[in-house]
This record gives structure tokens, C-alpha cells and sequence, in this order.
């Protein structure tokens, strides 16, 4: 499916802060899902945007500014090729061995209440069946609410508030998997909605480690496996190794984000 | 019993403390007590002070000062560098290792996840290449002598060692307080520590910083336990003594601000955990490192001593695995000697030292400074049912050790002149071109009877360490 | 120099000079409360002149001559009480411990250390000068103390910067608060009580002496405004700051090779003083005057800290 997105972020200043350097993991890469046809990022106003790569090998752009501004806009602009694999990750990047991914960290880390829940739910199950049986209990007890959670969440808070945004649907999935023994990770990217086309956020999931398939993806806040509707742009331990923007200014006061992300199916295609 | 390095094990003074044992004769104790005295009142001028974690009154003291120096032999003491060198190189080749091909893991040297799953571990750093492949610049390595000739490694830090300050200020009392029994014997001279240091920094800087690089050490700031020695380390070597929000970063390179304007900065001696150092990479919401520093370290625009992610290499887990590491990386069998250690993520092992927790020392794989630790022997009942709770919830937290009879040294105490425990933390300086160790180290000594703690925060003074020629 | 060593040495003797500034300012309204009729009022005014009269009134509403002591000398729920002056300076000290010479550091660390066994049960109603004279004689301390022994260099020239914007700062103030009885007007309605706010304004500034050497002759509201504004003998005066200023600032650009902003608005305001006079003032209007001098000379410390400490 070839799906065309955009994706806009603002920063408003009220005092304009006199440096910002921020890491963006906001471009794709390519894997036997995903094929990018045409990718940029744009920004409103001139500054350093160094393209790299972090050890996980998630592109990332190194984006650095000197100068007071009162407003900052990332804009992205991009067409990709997905295809359905079934939810295995063929092809990707890899620079870790699956062991890696059972490291504990702030966001991911598993409470009591979170390992009782992953060893009830997954117990001796096997594989897959133990994963899908942790992606329906998912389902079945948390609350897509924005209002519950907020960026900072941990996965203990989040599981505590029963509730969250698609981050902390991962975040616990995580915690429970690794306390658990499996490897899992951190997906974010975007995500083609039938319903809607205008969102104020992308997109968050996991995968996780299963020995006969290898990498396989899992969707709790919507309990599914990715389809070719996914995008799959950065992978990390938590949130914050696949945050689409990690920044920090000094001096300026408060900023204020605005969001705006656009996905939709290309029109070529919708013609065919 | 320990062993006493002044009486040995006959009971005749040994050759090192000749000159010691004809003083201690010779002076009585109100002239020890008056030096002793002095001495204090030179750390509390200097405001050579530490702050004590935990401590809500936020004092600053001063770690005791026992005047009496602990003396090694300089033969003695070149069996001990020259294992202290093959350590901290094993160190580094092993780090260099588990950060880029990884053949000790496929090797076996080391369980995978110990590696994979430790905190200290920065997967980030992975494939990140260090001047000249040097991570641990400044390594404090703790040694214990058990008798005659044999010295034990109890552990190897190599995040950032502190007390070289300490180690210092003991030997300058010593020229002011002790002329008479300082003169009477050769000692191999430690002053040029600064130079080492600052030559050992200047010798992994980036290239384009061509003959004079700028150094500067990295401090979290006055409300750092060692905020004294930092500053004293800055003033030694002539450099500036930097906070997270002096320095910045255009175009990937590190700058500080200066009353002149920014000035390119070449080489940090980082007293910030990595954990701090760049919100952008680690810690999100710390305030004492530098937003972008990790992108600039990892273009080799600046140097980091030491290299992050050290801690990979000195927990006490991988310790364990320390004479394997030695073998595989050098083809040489390990100087010096390694405590048996139980790690109780082991399950086997687990049950050993759950039996045996009245005989052995207990530590935290992560902890320093001797928090958190059980010394069994010397533990009530309560405190070992505690650590068996702790150890049954969390064992992966935890190793064991045998109760060490840790030698022990002449020192005055209270009630006069007696024996008390004693350890070694020599400092290793490694740049590019090679290893560099002044003579002797900080001795650590437990001044409470008994006590086998020498931690500053428990209470634990420091001593002179000197090697004499013999 | 680093920017935040700059910074740290240019606090250092603010706060410093403040704390002396404060104790005067207590030291001279105690004075002035001991008068019949005058004390309902001279605590308040001297709450005002210290810029901490609104968050006096809000922890213990009407000022007396105990309450007004313990909040302007020791709480700690005043962020310039002369208590967290002497702490401010004293950590601004301890983060540049080596860029002050051992003489600076052992005054500064002393006088905390002495300060800690303080507090307002210290001295029985009456006998706060005692503790003003601590006061002025630390900071006297240590003022001399970096005279004597520190080099002529940057971190020097900072110091100095820091006790004159700040000397500026407070003999404008006090002149601010007590505009209307300095007016030529006042001197018709003249007697005991005027004369003693006369001599308190003076004394605020150790002057009072100064002033008889200066014009011989009594107390006279406008000479007053003269001395503390126009007289560069006086070194407390506003015209003696800004002739320090300008001087300390132009070493640094001599040894920095660089003129900036701090330079040229400095220089501009010491130019005014130097063509103005009393008489020209008061046309213009004396409350109006000080007004622009306490904005132009927080402009001259702005822009020292856009141009070094930032």
C-alpha cells in the first residue's frame, strides 16, 4: 500500500530560549515491510540538520540552532511502500542480539503489579500464544484515555491508572514481556486510519522476540499486529530511544506544542 | 588473624617498618596528639571536606587523618604495579571489546547477560571508537594484602574513582608533620600526579587540537560529595573547573563560556555520571550535563575520560570474571588475585550464601562507598534475617564474598598506638601512551577496632602510603 | 575566565555590598526610631528603601522596631535579609574558592561560619548594632581583603563591577525613598524632625562626617541631594560609582581587546553626571531623575551580563 504522511510540530515560545539542539528519529528506514519512496524533513527556519545514526541504527537528524526564535516548525513530508508481512520483522536493522532487549529501564520497568498481571496472563505459555494472550488482557483492562497519562508516564503508573495513550499501552506490554523473559521493544512510527486521516499524534507499538519467528510486531492500543496500515520509523528500549523528537533549549520560558500528523493513502493509488 | 604488616607474621618487626617501629619508640604519644591535631586543622583551613549522602544537616567534614604512613617496599610495590598495569589493560581491551565485535561474549568469557541486561552497560556507545581505545583513563583500583605476598583486587572502579585529593594532602602533611621520620627514608615521591593526570588527558584529545588542547573537568557542582577534590584537581592542573551549563554545542563541537566569548573545549575529565551527562541521550530530566555532548563525543570531536560507559567493566558481577578476562585478552595469568565470589543471580550459589551468611561479606553488584553491605561475622540477627529478605527478593542485586582478613597497620587511635585494618586504592592513569602509576595510593584504614569498613562514609580515615626504596 | 566564574565573583560583592548596605540602613533607622513621633513610620520607610515592604507586610503586617530587625537582618523568609546576603555570597565564593585569593576566602567563610551561631535572640532590643557593626566591618573585611591581595586582573575588575552596580543600585534608592523631604520646598517647613532624616540619609551612606567637610555648613536638603548624587569624593555617591564603573569596565575591554555595550552605556551615564547639576536635576524633577538612574544602571548591569557572564 503506498501511504503519503505529514507530520507537523510546533514549538511556540513565550520568552525564545537562545539554543536548541534536538534529536529527531523521524525518518524510516527501509525492511521487507516498508519500502520509502520519498522522505524529508523541513524546517521553518535555517539551522544544522545533521543526518546519523544511533547504535540501535534508527536514522536519526541532529538538528542545532544558535539564535533566539519565537516559533519552531519540524514539518515531515513523505510517501511510503508497506506491505503486509504478518507482523514479523524481516529485513530490519539489527544491531543487538535479543538479550539486549531485556533491559529494565524507568519507563519500562515492571512493577509488582505488572509482573503478578505478566505471570497470570502469560504464564507457561509458549511464544506467540503467551504475547496474544498479554495483547487481549491489554485490551480488555486498560482505557484509551489521554487524560490519565501524560508523557512522563511510567509503565507502572500507567498500568496503576488502568488507562493511557498508545505509548503506555507499549510501555506496559514491554514490562511484562521482559519480566517474563522475553525480549521486547519500542516501535514508534505512524499508523493509516480508516476513520480518520487528521491525528494529533503518531503512532506507538512494540515488538517482541519470539525464537521460531524472530521479531514480531504487536499492536496493544489496538489490539492487533501491525499491518501494512503501520509505519515503522525508529525502535528502542522505551519512548525515549524512539522518541520522534528529544530536545532541550537553554534559557526562553515555557513552550507550547502543537501536533499535527496527516496520513493518508496516496491518491495514484486510490485512482488504480 | 591478619596479618600485621609491621610484625608480620613472627612477630618481629619486618624490614619495611624498621624505621617506623625505632620512631614509634622514640616519640610519646602528646607529640603524636599534637600532630595529630595539626594535621586536622590543615584539612579544616584547606576546606579539604566531604559531604556526607544521607546526612541532613548537609555538614561538611573532613575524613580523619591517621599521621602514622603505611610503608611498602619497593619491591613489593613493583609486584603490585605491574599487576595493577595488566588489570586496568584488561580492563580496556575488555571494554573495547563488549563495545564493538563482542568476541569475549562469543568467546564465553563472560555470560551474555551480563553484559546485555547491566544497567552499566550504554548500548548507545556501542560502535562508538575511543582515542587510541582507551576507556578507563583514571581507574582506582582496591587492594587488600592478605599476608606476606599476596594482594588481593577487591574491586575495580572505573567510573570515577575518587580520593586522589586525599592521597595528596596525606603526603603534603607529611613533609610539614613528620620531617624527622619522613627524612629518614627514601620515598618514591607521588607530587607529579597532576602532570600524569593532565598529560594522560592531553594525550587522547582530538587531533585538531594539535599541541595545547583545552582540558577542563566536569564537576556536578558544589553539592558534590567530592566537590573539594575536583576543584582541587582543576587548581593542580591549571585547568577550569566546569558545570554542565558552561559549556555548550554548535556544529557538534563542545565550547564553554568564557568572558572572552566561546572557547572549543578538547577533553573532559568528567566527575558526572554518564547517566547525567547529555538529557538528549540518557536521563531526560538532568540539568548536569550538556544537551548534544553525546553526538560530539561520538563524531570524536571531543574526548571523555573517562569513555562512557565504563561501569560496564567494575561491577561486581564482572568481577567474578576478571581472571578469564586477564587470560583472554592477554594471554597471561592474572598478577593479582581475585576474591572468591558467589553471584547470587546464581541459584547454586544463591543457597550457599544463604547458609552461610554469618561468615560472609554481602554487597550490592551496583553499590560503593560500603552502603548497603552485610558483614556477616559482625552482623546481629536481625541484620542478617533482613539481608536474607533482601537477598531472596532481589538476588541478581547481590554477590558474596569470605570475610577478608584484611592486614592491618600501626595507627594512632584513641587509646594509643594499635593495629587497624587497611586497604590500597592506587590510582592507574592510562592515555595513549600507556599506563602510568604513581607509587603507592590512598590507604584507607578502619579506625574503629575491629572494623573491616574503610569507607570514608562509614567512618573509614586515611594514611600516608609509602614506598621506600628496599 | 569562564562566564559563570565571572558571574560568581560579580554576585559575590553584591551581595556583599548589599548586606553592608542594609545593616546601615538598619543601623540608621534605629536611630531615627528612637525619636518621638518618628518611629510609626521609619521602620516602614526603611522596609521600603530595602525593596521588602510587601512581603514584610504579608508575614507580620504593621512594622515594629523587633519584627522589622529580625526580617531585615536574619529571617529566612526574606531572600535579602543581611542572613542570605552573607550565605549568597558565601556560596557565590565557594564556587570560584580558587579564583579568590586565601585572604577573600577565609574572610567570606569565616564570617559564615560566624553567622551561623546568629540570631536575632543574639542582641536584646537596643543592641542590634552590634550586630550591624559585624556587618559593616565583614564587609569592610573583605573588600580590603581582595584590595590587598588580589591580582589586577579580569576576575578583579569583576568584583569591583559588582560592588558599584549594586553601591549605585542602593544610594539611589535611599535617595528615591526620601525624595519629598529633600525637596528645596522642605526646607521651609525644616525642624527637629526633618534634621534627623537629614542625618539618617547620611548616616545610611557614611556621610554624615563627609558632608561638614564637603560644604561646611549645616544641613541643607538640597546639598544633600548633591553630595549623594554629583560629589566624586563622596564614594558612595553616584557620580563615584560610575567613575569606578567606567574605569573597571574599560581594563576589561583594554585586556579583552574588545568595546561592547556595557562600555558605551556606562560611559554615557557617567558623561550625564559629570554635566549635570543639582539645580539642573531638581527642574527636571529629583524622583524623576532617580527613577532613570536606577533603570539606566540596571541597563549597565544587563548588559555587563549579556557581554561577560552569560
Amino acid at each position: 500500500m503506498r501511504i503519503k504522511v505529514q507530520h507537523r510540530t510546533t514549538y511556540l515560545y513565550d520568552a525564545p530560549p537562545s539554543s536548541i539542539v534536538q534529536i529527531l528519529r523521524l525518518t524510516p528506514r527501509n525492511y521487507e515491510g516498508l519500502q520509502v519512496r520519498s522522505w524529508r524533513i523541513f524546517l521553518d527556519h535555517d539551522a544544522n540538520l545533521v543526518p546519523g545514526e544511533d547504535a540501535f541504527g534508527n536514522i536519526i537528524h541532529t538538528l542545532s540552532l544558535n539564535r533566539a526564535l519565537d516559533d519552531l516548525t519540524i514539518g515531515v513530508e513523505g510517501e511510503v511502500e508497506t506491505t503486509d508481512t504478518g507482523g514479523v520483522v524481516k529485513g530490519a536493522v539489527e544491531r543487538f542480539p535479543p538479550g539486549l532487549y531485556l533491559r529494565d529501564t524507568p519507563l519500562t520497568h515492571a512493577d509488582d503489579a505488572i509482573k503478578a498481571m505478566a505471570h497470570d496472563v502469560i504464564g507457561a505459555k509458549e511464544g506467540l500464544d503467551g504475547l496474544h494472550a498479554l495483547l487481549s488482557t491489554l485490551h480488555e483492562t486498560l482505557t484509551f484515555d489521554g487524560t490519565r497519562t501524560d508523557v512522563k508516564a511510567t509503565a507502572a503508573e500507567a498500568w496503576a491508572a488502568k488507562g493511557g495513550v498508545c505509548q503506555d499501552y507499549a510501555h506496559i506490554f514491554i514490562a511484562a514481556a521482559r519480566s517474563m523473559g522475553i525480549p521486547a521493544r519500542y516501535v514508534g512510527g505512524y499508523m493509516l486510519r480508516t476513520d480518520m486521516q487528521q491525528q494529533n499524534a503518531g503512532h506507538a507499538w512494540t515488538e517482541a522476540y519470539v525464537p521460531s519467528l524472530g521479531w514480531v510486531g504487536f499492536d496493544p492500543a489496538n489490539c492487533i499486529s501491525p499491518t501494512e496500515a503501520h509505519i515503522r520509523v525508529a525502535m528502542g528500549l522505551d519512548y525515549l530511544g524512539a522518541a520522534p523528537v528529544r530536545g532541550s533549549q537553554s534559557g526562553g520560558a515555557a513552550e507550547q506544542l502543537q501536533v499535527s500528523v496527516t496520513v493518508g493513502q496516496s491518491r495514484r493509488q486510490q485512482q488504480n | 588473624m591478619a596479618f600485621n604488616e609491621m610484625l608480620g607474621s613472627d612477630g618481629g618487626v619486618r624490614a619495611p617498618y624498621a624505621g617506623v617501629s625505632r620512631w614509634l619508640e622514640s616519640v610519646n604519644l602528646d607529640q603524636l596528639d599534637r600532630r595529630r591535631a595539626e594535621a586536622e586543622l590543615f584539612y579544616r583551613r584547606g576546606g579539604i571536606t566531604f559531604a556526607v549522602y544521607g546526612d541532613t544537616q548537609g555538614e561538611e567534614r573532613i575524613i580523619p587523618f591517621d599521621i602514622i604512613p603505611r610503608i611498602l617496599a619497593g619491591k613489593e610495590w613493583n609486584v603490585l604495579a605491574k599487576g595493577l598495569e595488566q588489570r586496568v589493560k584488561a580492563l580496556n581491551l575488555y571494554l573495547a571489546d563488549i563495545y564493538s565485535k563482542q568476541e569475549s561474549l562469543r568467546a564465553g568469557i563472560v555470560p551474555e547477560e551480563l553484559v546485555w541486561q547491566n544497567p552499566a552497560f550504554r548500548p548507545e556507545v556501542t560502535g562508538v571508537a575511543v582515542p587510541h581505545g582507551v576507556y578507563v583513563h583514571i581507574a582506582g583500583v582496591d587492594v587488600v594484602r592478605i599476608d606476606e605476598n599476596d594482594f588481593y583486587v577487591l574491586e575495580d572502579n572505573a567510573r570515577t574513582p575518587s580520593g586522589v585529593s586525599y592521597m595528596l594532602g596525606g603526603r603534603e602533611i607529611c613533609y610539614r608533620l613528620m620531617a624527622d621520620l619522613y627524612g629518614a627514608h627514601n620515598i618514591a615521591p607521588i607530587d607529579h600526579y597532576p602532570d600524569e593526570l593532565f598529560s594522560t588527558l592531553c594525550s587522547v584529545a582530538p587531533q585538531r587540537a594539535g599541541e595545547s588542547p583545552n582540558v577542563v573537568i566536569l564537576t556536578p557542582g558544589q553539592f558534590n560529595s567530592a566537590y573539594y577534590e575536583h576543584s582541587f584537581l582543576a587548581d593542580k592542573m591549571g585547568v577550569e573547573l566546569v558545570e554542565g551549563r558552561d559549556l555548550f554545542i554548535r556544529d557538534d563541537h563542545v565550547y564553554m563560556r568564557t568572558t572572552e566569548g566561546p572557547k572549543r573545549v578538547d577533553v573532559i575529565y568528567r566527575r558526572v555520571d554518564d547517566d547525567f551527562l547529555d538529557p538528549l541521550v540518557f536521563r531526560p530530566d538532568s540539568m548536569l550535563g550538556v544537551p548534544g555532548l553525546f553526538n560530539c563525543y561520538a563524531k570524536g570531536n571531543v574526548a571523555l575520560a573517562n569513555a562512557i560507559g565504563t561501569g560496564a567493566a567494575d561491577d561486581k558481577a564482572i568481577y567474578s570474571h576478571m581472571p578469564e578476562i586477564v587470560k583472554f585478552f592477554l594471554g597471561e595469568e592474572p598478577i593479582l588475585k581475585n576474591v572468591p565470589t558467589w553471584c547470587c543471580r546464581k541459584p547454586d550459589d544463591l543457597a550457599y550464601v544463604l547458609e552461610h551468611l554469618s561468615e560472609l561479606v554481602v554487597k550490592e553488584v551496583h553499590g560503593s562507598g560500603g552502603y548497603g553491605m552485610l558483614v556477616g561475622p559482625q552482623a546481629d540477627k536481625a541484620a542478617i534475617a533482613d539481608f536474607k529478605n533482601r537477598l531472596k527478593a532481589n538476588p541478581a542485586n547481590y554477590i558474596a564474598q569470605p570475610t577478608l582478613a584484611l592486614s592491618s597497620c600501626p595507627s594512632f587511635v584513641e587509646k594509643g598506638i594499635a593495629p587497624r585494618h587497611v586497604d590500597l586504592r592506587p590510582f592507574v592513569l592510562t592515555g595513549a601512551n600507556g599506563v602510568k602509576i604513581v607509587p603507592g595510593g590512598l590507604t584507607r584504614v578502619a579506625m574503629r577496632e575491629g572494623s573491616l569498613v574503610v569507607n570514608s562514609s562509614q567512618g573509614g580515615g586515611t594514611k600516608d602510603t609509602w614506598v621506600i626504596d628496599l | 575566565m569562564l562566564s559563570r566564574t565571572a558571574d560568581n565573583l560579580f554576585w559575590l560583592s553584591r551581595y556583599v555590598e548589599r548586606a553592608d548596605y542594609l545593616a546601615r540602613i538598619l543601623e540608621a533607622t534605629s536611630r531615627l526610631a528612637m525619636l518621638p513621633g518618628a518611629g510609626d513610620t521609619a521602620w516602614a520607610s526603611a522596609l521600603i528603601t530595602a525593596g521588602c515592604y510587601d512581603a514584610f507586610k504579608e508575614i507580620y503586617g504593621e512594622p515594629t522596631t523587633e519584627t522589622a530587625i529580625e526580617f531585615l537582618a536574619f529571617s529566612d523568609k526574606n531572600p535579602s535579609s543581611i542572613r542570605r546576603c552573607l550565605e549568597t555570597a558565601r556560596f557565590n565564593a565557594r564556587a570560584v574558592r580558587t579564583a579568590l585569593t586565601v585572604e577573600m576566602w577565609e574572610t567570606i567563610n569565616g564570617a559564615w561560619l560566624e553567622l551561623q551561631k546568629m540570631n536575632a535572640k543574639s542582641f536584646a532590643t537596643g543592641r542590634s548594632s552590634q550586630f550591624t557593626d559585624w556587618v559593616k566591618d565583614i564587609s569592610l573585611r573583605i573588600d580590603g581583603s581582595g584590595h590587598r591581595t588580589m591580582l589586577r586582573n579580569d576576575a578583579y575588575w569583576f568584583t569591583r563591577l559588582g560592588f558599584y552596580i549594586e553601591r549605585a543600585d542602593n544610594t539611589a534608592r535611599i535617595l528615591d525613598v526620601k525624595y519629598h523631604i529633600l525637596l528645596p520646598e522642605a526646607s521651609a517647613v525644616g525642624g527637629g524632625i526633618d534634621y534627623s532624616q537629614w542625618a539618617a540619609i547620611l548616616r545610611s551612606v557614611n556621610a554624615l562626617t563627609a558632608y561638614r567637610w564637603v560644604y561646611r555648613e549645616e544641613l541643607r536638603p538640597w546639598l544633600i541631594a548633591d553630595l549623594l548624587i554629583l560629589k566624586p569624593e563622596l564614594p558612595r555617591s553616584l557620580a563615584a560609582c560610575y567613575g569606578a564603573i567606567v574605569t573597571n569596565l574599560d581594563s576589561l575591554s583594554n585586556a579583552y581587546g574588545r568595546h561592547g555595550k556595557a562600555q558605551r552605556v556606562a560611559q554615557t551615564i557617567q558623561t550625564a553626571l559629570q554635566n549635570t547639576t543639582i539645580d539642573g536635576i531638581f527642574k527636571i524633577g529629583l524622583h524623576e531623575f532617580l527613577t532613570k538612574f536606577i533603570a539606566d544602571n540596571t541597563k549597565v548591569g544587563q548588559a555587563i551580563s549579556d557581554q561577560y557572564l552569560a
